[in-house]
């Protein structure tokens, strides 16, 4: 199983997201690591009255097994209500090592 | 104590003894990382004072900060004591004008 399939699994069975999206953005890093950095969107009835803080690390508690390998997980966590009222998800910055 | 522990306890006091504290892999000037880099300039761009730690100098922190407040990722950034996030989190306090705000309030309450 890749890593987006197993980030997408488990986000799945442990925070019943009403939409999701993972990207995998480590085409946009150095390195050798073709599994190493993505970008989580992420809407959840679960993240509704939390902080965002508390919200990323309800993320980071179901993805510990993953976090261990990956480098980089860019996170935009919405509630349902926020997120029909939401623009525009951020893009991610490239690898400070890659300006150059 | 353990290196574990007494590293913890450096991280603690880094955090409770500096109104607002940056970890972050590089520096603001030199930053080594997209993400840090990102958050490093948000923070400059308040034109408020923060303290900031360079994990990739010192790799006790860089080993186990991660588990002081069970964040797994670079950087981390907190304010009067408080993890308030990463990159993303930063970004979005300083796009809602927030993160001046809280990083003005933590300063003076030093300050008085």
């Amino acid at each position: 199983m890749t890593m987006q399939q197993q980030i997408e699994d488990q986000v799945k069975q442990m925070l019943t997201p009403i939409y999701m999206r993972v990207d995998n953005e480590s085409h946009m890093h150095a390195g050798p690591a073709a599994d190493s950095h993505f970008k989580l969107v992420l809407v959840s009835p679960a993240f509704e009255g939390l902080a965002r803080v508390k919200r990323h690390q309800c993320v980071y508690k179901a993805l510990a097994a993953q976090m261990t390998h990956i480098h980089a997980l860019a996170l935009h966590t919405y509630s349902p209500k926020e997120w029909q009222d939401s623009q525009t998800i951020p893009t991610s910055p490239l690898c400070a090592s890659r300006r150059n | 104590m353990s290196a574990e522990q007494e590293t913890l306890a450096k991280i603690d006091e880094q955090v409770k003894n500096n109104p607002v504290v940056l970890y972050m892999k590089g520096t603001p000037q030199m930053p080594s990382c997209g993400f840090s880099s990102r958050t490093a300039a948000a923070l400059v761009e308040t034109g408020e004072k923060f303290a900031f730690v360079n994990v990739l100098a010192d790799p006790g922190i860089y080993e186990f900060l991660p588990k002081y407040q069970d964040w797994p990722t670079f950087p981390q950034l907190y304010i009067d004591g408080e993890l308030q996030g990463g990159c993303d989190i930063t970004l979005e306090l300083a796009a809602s004008g927030e993160l001046k705000s809280m990083m003005t309030a933590a300063n003076a309450k030093v300050a008085s």
